[in-house]
This record gives C-alpha cells, structure tokens and sequence, in this order.
C-alpha cells in the first residue's frame, strides 16, 4: 500500500501506471469527500454515488492537477462542481428557504433527527445533526473550514468566491448553526 | 473590515462584536485588532461572555465528526477506475501556438482595416466641414430615442461595475502590501 506516502508522490506513482497507488488517495480522502457530499445532498445513497463519482472524475483528470495547490484542495473544488451539477439536476426537490413548506419539511426532518438523538444522546450527534439541518452551503462551507481544513482563501477558490465572501458566508453558517442549535436542541444545550 | 478599527475601543452591536470575535477565535485578526479584543475581554463582561459562548460553538463544531460511507466503497472506486483512463493533461493537447496563429489572425484583420481606413481618407481636403457640422448636431434628438437611452444606460452600468472591480483590485493589492 501507499499511505506512507504523500499525496503528490501518491499522485505521481498513479501517473508513472501504478493505478492501485490511487487506493491510497480514495482511503485518505473518502471520509472527507462523503462527508461534504453528504452535506450538499442529504442523503446517504446519493451522497455515496456521489463521492464515487467524485474519485472517478478526480482520477481520470489526474494528469491536470499540477500541485498548485493543495491535492485536497483540487479534490473539494470537483466535490463542489458535482454536488452543484447533481443540485441543478435535482431542482424540483430543493425549495427556497423563504417558502413556508421548507420550514415544514425541515420541522419533519428536525423531528426526524431529534428522534434519533434520543437515541444517540450525545454532543457530537447534536453537533452532527445541526450541521446535517442547516442549508447546503452552508453546512459545506462549515466541513471545509472545520473538518476538511481549509483555509478561507482555499474556500473561496473551492467555491468560486472571494476570500472575503467566503469569510462571511463562514460566519452566517455559524450564527445559523447556533440558531438551529439554540431551537432545536435547547435542552441537549442546557445539559452540556 | 473590523480589522481596520481595531484601536477603537468601542464595544460595537452585537453583529459586530461576533465578527470581530470569530476573527479573533480563527486567529484572522491583525497583532493590533488581537490586542483590541484582548483588552475588550478584560474590561467588558459583554465581550467576554459573547467570546465564551462562541467558543463553545467553535469547540462543538471542531468536534463534530466525519461521516464515512459504506465498507464497499473503496473497493467500488477501485472496480470503477479499473474501466477508466488517465486523459492526458490538457496542456499536452491544448496547442499554444493555435491559440497565438488564432489571436494573431483577428490583430491583423482589424489592423488591416484601421490602415485601409486611414489610407482612404483624403487628408488634402479642408477640415472646415466637420468644424462647420460639429456645432450643428441635434444631441436631444439622438438621446430622445428610448434604445439609445437604454443602450447608454447599460453602458453606465456596465462602467460603473469595471470601476467597481478596478477599485476592489486596487484595495485588495493595497490591503496586501
């Protein structure tokens, strides 16, 4: 196996033929990629078609990462273009958020996660679940600064953003997150 | 940005203040704002009971975990790139010289017109006509029309957006130095 290896010398054993050296990469990153995609489409089938699609897409374009930036940089910039492609596609089932039915669905989606955290009863299902409740962009750019590592300037070439933009879309995710946590997990809050 | 007044010591509203505090917690702030906040967090109980909570937040979501897919999933990747291939990088195939032929192309052709243009103007004849002409012509008549006027309007806009972003350049390129 390569995972001794970095990421660039990963890169370059698959370029030189070593196919099975891209194995690495998929065991590294997966956790990742699957998380952000399922951040965008909600759901886990998707998000798993998804993600594989995203390995896909990322290995036959290998030869087009030059190592200007960061390989998992490259990685979430393909991860961002098929969520929002699959989004596009998938339009009839995303509402705004002025429209009163959203609320209602994610009143049943919020039920439906507080169900489960009565079972799980614990800060980082909490946790989990708020970020799973909030809006696809912004639990996106939440995972990319927090658990992906990405610095706001990384973000902003993910995203197509300026860093600026990208620093207060950070923050209004976070204010939201505190909001849907505040409404929706006042109690679980009260007994950290 | 807050980064610019961090040596006022006002408390701000609470927008603000989040800001200025999130900065501070993702260590985005300039040695000048960070001891602002420092200070703010010492004498004001607001301040400091705000950076508390934000923090707690920051913590939470630092210890949020990643969700990993099924078992399968990376023998599925594997089983899928084994019926694909590597495209060969776009810079190989994308011919520079093509691009250049192409632009070169387009450089003469309008080249060729200003010279033709220029070469068929009579320069011997007196410019007493456009003088005489100039001061004559109807503007009001011109910009009465309603395409016109719209035309003109989105160029307006259009200016103002190049200016915009020229600005925003300029302010950025300064900001780094």
């Amino acid at each position: 196996m390569s995972t001794g290896l970095n990421d660039n010398e990963m890169i370059s054993k698959v370029l030189s033929g070593d196919h099975q050296a891209y194995a690495g990469l998929v065991n590294r990153y997966q956790q990742y990629v699957f998380t952000l995609t399922l951040r965008m489409v909600k759901n886990r089938e998707d998000a798993e078609e998804m993600a594989q699609d995203v390995f896909i897409k990322a290995y036959k374009y290998l030869a087009d990462f030059r190592g200007a930036s960061k390989f998992s940089t490259w990685l979430y910039t393909i991860v961002n273009n098929t969520c929002i492609t699959f989004l596009r596609k998938k339009r009839p089932d995303i509402h705004s958020l002025d429209d009163d039915k959203m609320f209602e669905l994610a009143d049943s989606q919020d039920s439906g996660f507080r169900a489960n955290l009565v079972e799980q009863k614990s800060k980082l299902a909490m946790i989990n679940n708020a970020i799973a409740m909030l809006n696809p962009d912004d639990a996106q750019v939440i995972t990319l600064f927090y658990k992906a590592e990405q610095s706001l300037e990384e973000i902003a070439g993910i995203l197509g953003l300026e860093a600026n933009t990208a620093k207060v879309r950070l923050h209004r995710a976070r204010t939201r997150l505190k909001e849907k946590m505040e409404t929706c997990f006042a109690e679980e809050i009260k007994d950290l | 940005m807050n980064t610019n007044n961090s040596n006022i010591p006002h408390t701000g509203g609470t927008g603000g203040m989040e800001e200025r505090l999130w900065n501070y917690i993702d260590g985005n702030t300039s040695p000048k704002e960070k001891t602002g906040i420092i200070k703010l967090l010492d004498s004001n109980a607001a301040w400091k009971a705000k950076y508390k909570e934000l923090l707690e937040i920051h913590q939470l979501i630092q210890s949020s975990e990643l969700e990993a897919p099924s078992m399968r999933f990376s023998k599925n990747v594997m089983d899928e790139i084994a019926r694909v291939h590597i495209a060969p990088a776009t810079k190989t195939y994308i011919n520079k010289r093509i691009i250049w032929s192409i632009g070169i192309f387009f450089i003469v052709l309008v080249v060729g017109f200003v010279i033709y243009s220029i070469g068929q103007t009579d320069w011997a004849a007196p410019n007493t006509t456009t003088d005489k002409y100039v001061g004559k012509i109807d503007f009001s008549r011109i910009f009465s029309n309603t395409w016109v006027n719209v035309f003109m309007m989105i160029n307006v806009v259009l200016g103002l957006f190049l200016l915009d972003n020229y600005l925003s350049n300029k302010r950025k390129a300064f900001r780094k130095t």
